[in-house]
């Protein structure tokens, strides 16, 4: 029985599982974004008094911040009661593509050389850490969204703002895996 | 998934978009109600491609290379894994350099 739950879960049941949470949180009178989260850190950590992008009532949003440290909990009690030592699964043609990029075949959920210790402590691991949250914080507040609030909520909504911003998404993600990651890898 | 080698991705995405067309259907269709009794409303965003194009790619840029979204990150973080706090972390003065210089950015 314990083996239904510790396997990887399966795409369909994953994502009904996100849909789900997308119309509990409806049903609480809210939304699924998480990306907000970030901009209300912000403001929380004072920076409305000089920026007024971050100059709201920041402490409405304190639920998300609930949310997100559900999050946290989420992936404790993953890796603590319902984790094997199973290796994240790609396809083989993804695991040979890494490897002309010098990555190893996957030993467990990340790879220790973007996420290990050692990769965090070199400057370019450092860099690399460091560019792509730059980006993706700066990209979600820019378009307003990431993937839960546009590609989940928004196409859920049928918005067309959300589909230009999913297919932005989509354009990053091929230009950095086809034409930035062999510069740098 | 940016290399179209698995379905996995698609398949998560794929299912919880299609959950979520047919039930916010349903939701406008039979004007359903939230815990506190007020219609379940849908904000429209606003209309214009510059701002979800550019932000949509720098965001995918960063996503590809940090394999991470927000919401991701800190479920790595509580999965053991500390250097998502740096990503994080950086995720958040990305969104602080947003906030200062988006007047200056095309909308």
């Amino acid at each position: 029985m314990k083996e239904i739950v510790t396997q990887t879960w399966s795409w369909w049941f994953s994502g009904a599982m996100i849909a789900s949470i997308m119309f509990f949180l409806l049903f609480f009178g809210k939304s699924f974004g998480f990306s907000s989260n970030l901009r209300t850190i912000c403001a929380a950590a004072g920076m409305g008094k000089k920026t007024k992008f971050f100059d709201f009532n920041w402490k409405k949003q304190i639920w998300n911040l609930v949310f997100l440290v559900g999050a946290i909990i989420g992936g404790f009690i993953a890796k603590q009661f319902l984790s094997t030592n199973v290796p994240v699964l790609i396809s083989p043609e993804t695991i040979a593509d890494l490897g002309k990029l010098g990555f190893a075949a996957p030993s467990s959920l990340q790879p220790s050389e973007l996420f290990g210790i050692d990769a965090m402590l070199s400057l370019k691991g450092l860099l690399i850490l460091v560019f792509g949250g730059l980006m993706v914080g700066f990209g979600s507040r820019y378009a307003g969204g990431c993937t839960s609030g546009h590609a989940i909520s928004g196409l859920s909504d049928l918005q067309v703002p959300s589909l230009i911003a999913v297919v932005g998404f989509f354009i990053g993600g091929l230009i950095m895996t086809f034409l930035i990651f062999p510069l740098i890898f | 998934m940016f290399r179209f080698q698995a379905f996995h991705m698609y398949g998560i995405i794929g299912t919880a978009v299609v959950l979520g067309v047919i039930g916010v259907a349903m939701i406008k269709k039979f004007r359903i109600r939230d815990i506190d009794g007020n219609p379940v409303v849908f904000m429209p965003k606003d209309k214009s491609i510059v701002r979800y194009l550019l932000g949509g790619t720098i965001f995918g840029l960063g996503w590809a290379l940090s394999g991470a979204c927000p919401g991701p990150m800190v479920v790595n973080i509580g999965y053991g894994f500390i250097s998502m706090a740096i990503v994080f972390f950086s995720a958040i003065v990305g969104t602080f350099l947003y906030g200062v210089i988006k007047d200056k950015l095309p909308h």
